[in-house]
């Protein structure tokens, strides 16, 4: 059985078409990754899958419920994490776990054995005293999480959850999430950062409203169509601005310390050795193969 | 542009910032790395003059930054990581809003501006409700509105969270043809791809300097292939996933 099964889902905001027959399937113990740039219809879908956005067209399984039909029932065995800090700030840790766990009504004995587990992994029990709004991003991120997984949800929805959180503690919360995996929990997942799009089973690339790509990342990358090339040079600047007497600003992208460039055909060594005649500062020209960022670029486009 | 010495600062028994020393040049873009509560932010309130160092010394384009503080806040620009625009003001009524507060005339700055504004595609929504914007949008107006008075030195707090990668790429054109014009930049980020495009970096861990340098540089002393596997290398993390 799949855990989440939509089909032809469009929802609208009065005339403007947040999402357009968007179909996806996501089977048990998955992590699936929701990609796309800003106004995408990431969080759009997100809720919708939630039971809190009424949609217009299409249908939402849930876990084998109707979302249009069966929120209740659907709520009561989903965890949602929304993109904004939805925590009480003035509460405790062990507070905001309490409330949760009463919302979910969940029993005080089970409550009590969950919230050991989740301190396991969470960490967070140093700080149980802690005020919610006195922990750091990655902590609050994990006590969110915490939240969300008080009442042993099957499906667990997380709204861009490492934004604004640094490298040390978004390493550190996909180690959590792949743990929740490997205890057979499904999860959908939205980022911006295409190191963690890598990382998930399966993932779903949307631009405006629309499917644009579907897939593992393996099997979205192969798909790409053309050559790539990492160029280097000392003065980066001074070489795109070069580069864009040669290709077309939608084919060069900087990438760290190297501009990514993108060729339908090879580049003959000829090509190369004018280029470097032309603009001595550049230091090498390599094939590579593209990363999901390239990917998601080219898409985009 | 920017001197500190034996830079410290104490909160009751926790010192956030511990002996932080800089000299960031004109036309530097210069980053701030390090986990959430390294200290970054810290530092850089400081740099900005909105938090009082407890020991060490503070220039800015040599004067000190508590004694002359009217002339420095003239100087500087500073974008905040949290969105800090009228939301039911229209993007152009933000924009006098933020010449007034720094008592410029507005159509001069605007005018001067205006190459920066058709660049991020901000023109056309000029009339927008703020809120009615995507957060791409807002962010670059906020950059656009710490850019007013037109100061030397501009300090970004994690400009990019939230932006998607292509946004992400246009910001950091105009960024680099800020510091091109001569202006200083002083941002931090979580993004590493990002911080290989700063000249500099220093990398803080528990209110201290764990590295500083051109990227470049350090990855080629740590032997890491990018500045995520050096971040992590130099902030003692293994096992990395990412």
């Amino acid at each position: 059985m799949n855990v989440l099964k939509i089909k032809e889902l469009s929802v609208r905001y009065g005339s403007v078409e947040a999402l357009s027959k968007v179909d996806l399937e996501v089977q048990p113990a998955m992590v699936y990754g929701i990609i796309g740039p800003d106004g995408a219809g990431k969080t759009t879908l997100m809720r919708s899958i939630c039971t809190l956005l009424p949609y217009q067209e299409g249908s939402i399984e849930v876990l084998g419920y109707n979302a249009a039909s069966r929120a209740k029932e659907i709520r009561a065995r989903i965890g949602y994490m929304p993109q904004r800090f939805s925590l009480y700030q003035d509460l405790s840790v062990q507070q905001n776990l309490r409330f949760f766990a009463r919302l979910f009504k969940v029993k005080p004995a089970e409550m009590l054995k969950r919230r050991e587990q989740l301190y396991k992994f969470s960490r967070l029990e140093p700080f149980a005293k802690r005020l919610a709004g006195n922990l750091s991003g990655g902590m609050k991120q994990k006590l969110a999480l915490s939240c969300a997984l008080i009442h042993t949800p099957e499906l667990i929805i997380l709204d861009e959850p490492t934004f604004g959180v640094d490298p040390v503690s978004r390493v550190e919360f996909w180690q959590i999430l792949h743990q929740l995996k490997a205890d057979g929990i499904s999860i959908v997942v939205s980022t911006p950062y295409m190191d963690e799009a890598s990382q998930c089973d399966k993932i779903v690339l949307l631009h405006k409203g629309r499917v644009i790509g579907q897939g593992s990342p393996a099997e979205i990358i192969s798909g790409w169509k053309g050559k790539l090339y990492s160029l280097t040079s000392r003065d980066l600047q001074k070489l795109y601005v070069y580069l864009q007497t040669k290709a077309t600003k939608e084919d060069l992208q900087l990438f760290g310390s190297e501009i990514h460039l993108f060729s339908e055909q090879e580049l003959s060594s000829d090509k190369i050795a004018d280029w470097q005649s032309e603009f001595p500062e550049l230091e090498s020209c390599v094939e590579i193969k593209p990363g999901m960022e390239d990917v998601f670029l080219r898409m985009m486009q | 542009m920017i001197h500190t010495s034996h830079l410290v600062k104490q909160f009751g028994s926790f010192k956030a910032v511990d002996e932080i020393n800089l000299d960031i040049g004109r036309g530097e873009i210069f980053g701030f790395l390090g986990a959430n509560g390294a200290g970054k932010t810290t530092t850089i309130r400081m740099l900005c003059g909105l938090l009082k160092p407890s020991s060490g010394e503070i220039r800015i384009d040599k004067l000190d930054i508590i004694k002359h503080s009217e002339q420095i806040k003239h100087k500087l620009g500073y974008m905040s990581q949290k969105f800090s625009l009228y939301p039911d003001l229209k993007a152009i009524e933000n924009l006098q809003f933020y010449a007034g507060i720094y008592r410029v005339s507005f159509e001069p700055a605007l005018k001067r501006l205006e190459p920066i504004l058709e660049q991020f595609g901000l023109s056309s929504i000029l009339k927008t409700l703020t809120q009615d914007l995507p957060m791409g949008y807002k962010q670059r107006l906020s950059l656009v509105a710490a850019l007013m008075h037109d100061p030397p030195l501009v300090f970004l707090d994690e400009p990019t969270s939230g932006v998607d990668p292509q946004a992400r790429r246009e910001f950091w054109q105009v960024i680099n043809d800020l510091a091109q014009s001569g202006k200083t930049i002083i941002v931090s980020t979580h993004f590493m791809d990002e911080a290989e495009y700063c000249h500099r970096v220093i990398i803080m861990q528990d209110g201290r300097e764990v590295a500083l340098g051109n990227p470049a540089e350090l990855k080629q002393e740590n032997g890491s292939a990018n500045m995520q596997e050096l971040f992590l290398k130099v902030l003692g993390v293994s096992d990395a996933k990412l």
